[in-house]
């Protein structure tokens, strides 16, 4: 009797675990569906003629046109204002990189006075709205010809990015142990060299997935695009300064033109992403 | 001597930058706003606050982050929590959850157009089941609820990612020894969570609060996107004056405001989520 109540109850935990296996998958799968569900909407919408796009009811599956597509990137001024986020894009990229991998390396390598100072200053960025930095800067480049061009544009977009790339850098570089460098200056190497070959090496990998990140923040970017740039806008700043006027097709061309570049780039650096934050939290 | 100078010299580019193009700025934007032809004056801040949109923008502003945020960091833990209990295909799921990281608020709000534009996907559903017999109007300029209803959508959509990163970075800082310890008093997974997860988890929800709530009070594209200038947000606004009104020194006075509100709600989480340093993992 109490055997069988015994073997009972064990059927009844397995099966309780098995359904809280199934809960789980359950959950994860639902959770995927809400973040994939509205993309692969937008690619319908983006992969279908411009008449199935304004059709109703709608279908659930892409009608493999390219029209819609290559519409865009026909459409007036589309094909400049990609150029023009890419150069902008990579323009912070640059700076961002080149100004905040010293400051990282410094932070993480020396202990001097002022140290706290500066990294504050980078904290603080984070609790301003960087993007309205466009509004005084937009009538401080008009009176140095910096208006409308793809460098003051992205000087707004480094000041975005550059806290980013100070705070990722120096994780870097504190993971690098200081003994690996003091080896290669006991061996002869001055300081120069001792960075160039032992240092660098190590932390480029995390420098370029740093550098795709600064990319990334300037491509997505909205706000100052807009205020900064009138005749050399950039792709967001087109869209959004087309948005009353242009067809639905239009608007989901473009937005899966935006999309796809930001999931490749995500792709590449997935792997530095949460390394990224955990320190960045300090 | 050289080791002296060295940090500062590598600082310098970066110090300098920010100099010019961080701290300047904000303070040639509080000049903006505050003066006219070099004398100062509160014209711009009545002007702003005297138009009929303002308080609406405020409060569309503040109503928006209310909802949006405090949602996110719930959904946000619920992922984490999931994600540690995951084995195989974690870093799957992990790439698929952070996918809107990489993905721009005007992206989403086009994404989410697609759904609720009338002859979007919404309808269409609703339609094959028979619920709708026409396309139903979801973002007109009288549907104020489903506009509102569709921006906090996609931004649910777009940001619990952010929220998500610094949270399962956070949850990688705990030492698994807490855990350990605590099974072995007993404690089930919900008390383990409550008890150890969360307290030692507060660095990272207060850097995912101040984040997450700077970028809502900064609301713009996805509202453009999905109801132009039908639901008036801050940043809108602050748009709308610098260009289809032309008045710079309005523009900056919104600015200031959006600011303000910005710097208050980082103090304020700062104080709340103070972690007092010898508490510190």
């Amino acid at each position: 009797m109490t055997a069988v109540t015994a073997t009972e109850t064990v059927a009844a935990t397995a099966d309780i675990r098995k359904r809280g296996r199934l809960v789980f998958a359950a959950t994860i799968i639902v959770l995927c569906a809400w973040v994939l569900a509205p993309i692969y909407l937008l690619v319908v919408n983006a992969l279908s003629s411009p008449d199935q796009v304004n059709a109703f009811p709608k279908s659930f599956v892409p009608g493999f046109e390219t029209d819609s597509i290559a519409f865009f990137m026909g459409f007036a001024g589309v094909a400049k204002a990609l150029f023009n986020s890419i150069l902008v894009a990579c323009i912070t990229m640059a700076l961002s990189i080149g100004l905040g991998a010293p400051a990282g390396y410094a932070l993480s390598r020396f202990e001097f006075r002022g140290k706290g100072v500066f990294r504050i200053m980078v904290l603080m960025t984070r609790a301003f709205p960087l993007p309205l930095l466009a509004l005084p800067l937009a009538v401080l480049f008009i009176r140095t010809g910096l208006d409308d061009t793809a460098l003051g544009l992205a000087l707004v977009h480094t000041t975005l990015a550059l806290p980013f790339a100070v705070l990722i850098t120096f994780s870097l570089f504190s993971g690098i142990p200081v003994e690996l460098e003091e080896a290669a200056w006991t061996l002869g190497c001055t300081r120069v060299q001792a960075f160039r070959k032992v240092v660098l090496p190590l932390v480029l990998p995390g420098i370029a997935a740093s550098a795709v990140f600064a990319f990334v923040i300037s491509w997505n970017e909205v706000f100052a695009a807009a205020v900064l740039t009138i005749e050399n806008r950039t792709l967001t700043a087109f869209l959004l300064q087309n948005l009353d006027v242009s067809p639905l097709h239009l608007k989901f061309a473009g937005g899966a033109v935006l999309v796809v570049p930001a999931l490749i780039f995500i792709f590449a650096v997935r792997k530095y992403l949460f390394a990224m934050w955990g320190i960045a939290n300090r | 001597m050289q080791q002296r100078t060295l940090p500062y010299l590598l600082l310098l580019p970066a110090t300098l930058f920010l100099c010019v193009f961080f701290i300047y700025p904000f303070l040639l934007v509080a000049w903006q706003a505050v003066s006219q032809d070099g004398a100062l004056t509160l014209e711009h801040f009545r002007t702003m606050a005297g138009h009929w949109k303002f308080s609406t923008a405020f409060w569309n502003t503040m109503l928006l982050a209310l909802a949006v945020v405090p949602v996110q960091l719930a959904l946000a833990l619920f992922m984490a929590a999931l994600v540690t209990r995951m084995g195989a295909g974690r870093d799957v799921i992990l790439y698929i959850w952070t996918i809107p990281l990489g993905i721009s608020d005007l992206a989403a709000g086009i994404i989410w157009l697609a759904i609720f534009e009338q002859t979007g996907f919404l309808n269409s559903i609703l339609s094959s089941l028979g619920v709708i017999d026409q396309p139903v109007t979801w973002l007109g300029y009288q549907d104020k609820a489903t506009i509102f209803l569709a921006v906090v959508l996609a931004e649910l959509w777009r940001a619990t990612a952010i929220v998500l990163v610094i949270l399962v970075a956070g949850m990688g800082l705990i030492p698994k020894e807490y855990y350990e310890a605590a099974e072995v008093f007993g404690a089930g997974p919900w008390k383990r969570f409550v008890r150890i997860t969360l307290p030692l988890l507060r660095p990272s929800i207060q850097t995912a609060l101040i984040l997450r709530t700077i970028l809502a009070f900064e609301v713009f594209a996805v509202v453009a996107a999905l109801g132009g200038t039908n639901l008036p947000v801050l940043m809108g606004e602050t748009y709308q004056w610098q260009f289809a009104l032309q008045d710079r020194h309005v523009a900056a006075a919104y600015a200031l405001v959006i600011l303000a509100i910005s710097i208050a709600f980082t103090l304020v989480f700062l104080r709340t989520l103070r972690v007092p340093k010898e508490a510190q993992v």
